[in-house]
């Protein structure tokens, strides 16, 4: 599958990265180039195959309803770039 | 005696003969760790707390309480979450990011009296297959081929971890494996790597990279260290809901044990059209001694084998597409600053993530979708199935699969740069076990004609990392291997 | 019966479905431990996994799963033994881990069924397509700083039922029905407080007209209402709005509007072109979940009582009226206070003391059932006076107006003030006499033919005898001897 620079603006943006213009032409063509080469799997004929959504065939264990966590907000803030008042803070969103 | 040259085994008897005491032992590693700078292993030293936890490990010798692993200074790859140690993943985006906690796997080691020497390199996020997209720059292997001063790649993306045991400036390291990132480096670096079944070790604390895929694993001297460090490593984690809630068996006990009668499976699809010669004769010499120490081999199909990679290529980056998605300059790591939210999230990780990160969040992104994700997808988790079915139907006529470990041994740093593809095909022989969740350790059995270490592989079955040891320990008696890189820490 | 409105080129027909998100009731969070209490200061109730640490990860919480099931068995809902859980991926500063844990194609519950009340005493069925579990998001904060937003992740992590409704809404006043009916339902079951303007009820309301019979037209999601009433209005302003639209030869937009109630109009949100692409896939670090057929049966057998079977029961056991019984189990614990009341009891002096006396005075001083200066024993007490005949009906509400602000007994109150009725048809008739002796001029008005001072007499004979004289025997005594 080839990608065209406007696919690769639009998938760029639904990640939130940033491509600088001079880099989007060479990236297109190592994508495009990425997506041919796992479209071998076509060749696959998987009639009546499930995926695979879990690799071990364990069930879900379940948690007990028990307050055992939080509490510890600096920990929670310690690493963040910008915090007031024990809130994290981004620049603002427009709603 | 040089300390930094026991293994494991050696150094827990020689403790506990008093020898020699932990402290000494981790000042020979510390001043090895400092002696390895060239090579660019170490992200971060943590000598003083290697020589705290030495005393603690001491006192307990003393007193005859010595923990399995007191004593034993270990390298943990920056990718493990340590308590109050900066944890970076080998990327700009987690730079300064100080872990208010510490990973399951790692406190499961200091918990058995093992002491950390510090954080290595990896690449980026674990994505890779060679140490070099790391944002600290490539870690060098210390291996170089006879007669050519060029620095080779470690293998990836377990690298440092790799390169640190090899030079001897650890004695162990822990590493993550999702496609062969424990196995290849292995031996490229002609050490020990096991990466044990999907969900014998917990991933909590772990970076995510491929959440179905990733886990944790020893990186060693030889097979017995291998089972000493899984041993403390493993258990079940009620916080990972993919941890299996399973008795961590004694594995140690599994080495030495005899392979009279097993059966051991070779997989011709394994044998690649191009294969270097040298491989190959390395393939059927392990396949000799295999069969001199009493055990049978059966030729067995695992059809898939050659998807294996596009399948891996299509569920690790759609999963990572989303794990990664947290790193948006909010709650910890890089912020690039920016007019609005969206610039800011754009920015940050837009200057936070490097080319491969970048290229496989993207096709992840592409994958999952509107429009394709039935197409790629969906396709990769049928395709996977088809591919664990096939390691199903094959044990039911073998107990363990041997197959080299990489189709090569280490190229130059700066080789395979222009193909993105050329890298992840390094991966061909270990992929297929991360996506069947299987256990397999790479053990080293040859040299190239470069005088580079080539492994082997055994692949086990599901939670028998016990089998998969008795085969990887003959197979490492029968090589002999003690070929020694051209650079080795603090030797004079 | 739907209500068509009437636009300038015919009939249109409102198609409604309602997406209601229910903050279920915990102690602790969907996949982590921290709390899920209301009030706590900002990101105190948060670990590392719901704040989206590297290396964090989900474990469910098995109180949750039992909360969606009696819910699902609540909406008469299929219990999917088999569920997985999605990741639904977008960024925003309030979901950390930017992506959410929800159920796309395999939720806990599918196709259930719920039965409005309507207010012509009618009961209308609907479906409900699915419930399904999903962590609710943090809290963003966009007017504490001119050019930041403050992020609160207290809530982030809380588990949430997303129930969806088919579209078989027809009416605004369907869509309140449909809203206080599942409430009802939640509060029974324990599930969620579904308090809107508490916000652990949310309601997206989607919203499309059409020709009466003709295809389905384009939908409008409303989002976030935060009141039954406010849903009504909305509904009602963007389903005119529409029509407007395709009347004037318009085409509806498909868009996400808000509700802005000090107008009582929709806007659309200013959001950005993109397409919401989710790219839903089936979380990695979570296992399917598997329930057991038993375990699911043994909830359903301790299910409570629900409000339509009580109600049924109500107006078969105690004969009461739709009107009533659905007055009474709106809230469980009306119900019960009423069944309290009518134990032992002419059910019909219950339920008209509860509804009419009670409910009144509760409303009239902003209580609820659960803060009623009377209890259910002490209601009773009353209403045996007024079976036994010491009390007449008026002079019981004298009673209960006395009770409600001492909190003292009946019978002790009756006792203090001496107010047993008078039915003594002689100390009655004496009265009577009194009276008519002062009013000579009236007697003769009234035998002329003003009927009407009959109430007059009546006031008069009550006044002498302080209200205690049994008004039926005053009203036949006088008749009797003002005819003569």
């Amino acid at each position: 599958m080839a990608l065209d620079k406007a696919t690769v603006a639009r998938i760029a943006a639904l990640a939130r990265i940033k491509v600088p213009e001079t880099e989007v032409d060479t990236l297109a063509g190592e994508l495009s180039k990425i997506l041919t080469w796992v479209e071998q799997l076509n060749e696959i004929d998987v009639a009546g195959v499930e995926p695979m959504t879990a690799v071990t065939l364990a069930r879900s264990p379940l948690r007990e309803d028990h307050v055992a966590d939080g509490g510890i907000v600096d920990k929670i803030l310690a690493n963040a770039p910008e915090t007031a008042n024990g809130f994290f803070v981004v620049p603002k969103v427009v709603e | 005696m040089t300390l930094t040259a026991l293994t494991i085994g050696q150094a827990r008897d020689g403790l506990r003969r008093k020898e020699f005491t932990a402290r000494e032992l981790a000042d020979a590693y510390v001043r090895a760790m400092e002696a390895v700078r060239p090579l660019n292993v170490y992200l971060m030293e943590t000598p003083d707390r290697a020589l705290a936890a030495a005393r603690q490990s001491d006192a307990r010798l003393q007193k005859g309480e010595g923990l399995p692993l007191d004593g034993i200074p270990v390298a943990v790859k920056d990718l493990f979450c340590t308590e109050g140690v900066e944890t970076t993943a080998a990327s700009k985006i987690l730079a300064g990011f100080v872990p208010p906690y510490e990973s399951t796997v790692t406190a499961n080691l200091w918990r058995s009296g093992a002491l950390m020497l510090g954080k290595v390199n990896l690449d980026e996020f674990a994505m890779g297959s060679a140490t070099i997209s790391g944002a600290r720059g490539p870690t060098e292997n210390p291996w170089r081929r006879r007669g050519d001063n060029r620095p080779l790649v470690p293998g990836g993306s377990s690298g440092g971890s790799a390169a640190a045991v090899a030079a001897r400036a650890a004695l162990a390291a822990t590493g993550t494996d999702t496609g062969g990132s424990i196995r290849q480096p292995a031996s490229f670096c002609g050490i020990v790597g096991l990466k044990p079944t999907y969900g014998r070790c917990s991933r909590w604390g772990i970076v995510a990279f491929a959440s179905s895929l990733d886990q944790a694993g020893p990186m060693t001297r030889d097979v017995r260290d291998a089972a000493i460090m899984l041993q403390a490593m493993a258990g079940h984690d009620p916080k990972d809901a993919t941890s299996a809630p399973l008795p961590v068996p004694n594995f140690e006990a599994a080495v030495g044990r005899s392979v009279k009668g097993l059966r051991v499976g070779i997989p011709k699809e394994y044998r690649l059209d191009g294969m270097p010669t040298e491989i190959e004769m390395l393939w059927r010499r392990g396949i000799e001694w295999v069969k001199e120490a009493g055990a049978t081999t059966v030729d067995i199909s695992l059809k898939m084998t050659k998807y294996a990679l596009a399948t891996y290529y299509i569920i690790a980056p759609a999963e990572a597409s989303s794990n990664l998605a947290r790193y948006d300059g909010v709650r910890f790591g890089l912020r690039v600053p920016g007019e609005s939210l969206e610039a800011m999230y754009e920015n940050t990780r837009g200057h936070g993530f490097g080319a491969e990160v970048r290229r496989r969040v993207l096709i992840g992104t592409y994958v999952l979708s509107a429009g394709y994700y039935d197409a790629y997808y969906l396709k990769a988790q049928k395709v996977r199935t088809l591919i664990a079915r096939d390691f199903d139907e094959a044990f039911k006529r073998c107990d363990a699969i041997l197959t080299p470990t990489a189709p090569s041994p280490a190229f130059a740093i700066g080789e395979k740069m222009d193909d993105p593809i050329a890298m992840y095909l390094n991966d061909v022989f270990t992929v297929p076990v991360n996506l069947a969740g299987l256990p397999a350790i790479s053990v080293p059995a040859g040299l190239s004609g470069d005088g580079l270490p080539l492994g082997l592989q055994v692949i086990g079955k599901a939670f028998d990392e016990e089998t998969m040891l008795r085969v990887a320990a003959v197979l490492e008696d029968a090589a002999g291997f003690d070929a020694v890189p051209a650079f080795v820490a603090g030797s004079a | 019966m739907s209500a068509l409105i009437q636009g300038r080129t015919g009939e249109w027909e409102v198609v409604i479905g309602l997406e209601v998100h229910a903050q279920v009731i915990s102690q602790a969070k969907l996949f982590s431990a921290a709390a899920t209490a209301f009030g706590a200061a900002p990101n105190t109730q948060v670990s590392f996994v719901d704040a989206a640490f590297p290396g964090m990860l989900p474990v469910l919480n098995r109180f949750c799963v039992e909360q969606a099931v009696k819910t699902g068995l609540g909406i008469n809902g299929r219990i999917n033994l088999h569920s997985v859980f999605d990741r639904k991926n977008y960024f925003y500063p309030d979901l950390p881990a930017g992506y959410q844990i929800s159920q796309f194609s395999q939720p806990i519950v599918s196709q259930g069924r719920l039965w409005l009340d309507l207010a012509d005493g009618t009961t209308r069925e609907v479906g409900i397509t699915r419930l399904h579990l999903e962590q609710d998001a943090g809290k963003s904060l966009h007017d504490q700083h001119p050019t930041k937003t403050y992020v609160d992740l207290n809530r982030a992590g809380v588990a949430l039922m997303e129930i969806v409704s088919e579209p078989d809404l027809r009416s605004a006043e369907e869509a309140g029905a449909y809203l206080r009916k599942l409430r009802s339902i939640l509060r029974y079951l324990g599930t969620c407080d579904a308090n809107m303007e508490e916000g652990n009820l949310r309601c997206d309301c989607n919203v499309s007209v059409r020709r009466p019979g003709g295809p389905l037209g384009t939908r409008c999601e409303i989002k976030n209402v935060n009141s039954v009433r406010f849903v009504m209005q909305a509904i009602e302003y963007e389903a005119r709005r529409q029509v407007e639209v395709i009347e004037e030869g318009g085409t509806v937009v498909q868009e996400t509007r808000l509700f802005d109630s000090g107008k009582g109009v929709t806007r659309s949100m200013r959001t950005k072109e993109e397409s919401h692409d989710y790219r839903y896939f089936p979380d990695p670090d979570l296992l399917p979940l598997s329930l057991d057929a038993a375990w699911v049966e043994s909830l359903k057998a301790g299910l409570p009582e629900l409000p339509d079977a009580k109600k049924t029961r109500f107006m078969r056991d105690y004969k009461l009226s739709a009107y009533d019984a659905g007055l009474l189990v709106g809230e469980r614990e009306n119900a019960d206070f009423f069944e309290a009341v009518a134990k032992g009891r002419d059910p019909k002096l219950a339920s008209s003391w509860v509804t009419v006396e009670l409910f009144g005075a509760l409303n009239k001083a902003g209580k609820t059932i659960a803060e009623s200066p009377v209890s259910p024993a002490a209601l009773g007490e009353l209403i045996d006076l007024i079976a036994d005949g010491t009390l007449s009906g008026r002079l019981a509400k004298d009673v209960f107006a006395e009770m409600l602000a001492s909190g003292k007994g009946a019978r002790a109150i009756v006792a203090e003030k001496g107010l047993k009725q008078v039915t003594d048809t002689g100390a009655i008739g004496a009265a009577i006499d009194a009276v008519l002796a002062g009013e000579p001029d009236k007697i003769a008005e009234y035998r002329a033919g003003k009927e009407k001072l009959l109430a007059f007499f009546v006031g008069q004979v009550m006044k002498a005898t302080q209200g205690k004289a049994n008004p039926a025997l005053v009203n036949q005594l006088l008749k009797k001897k003002l005819a003569g």
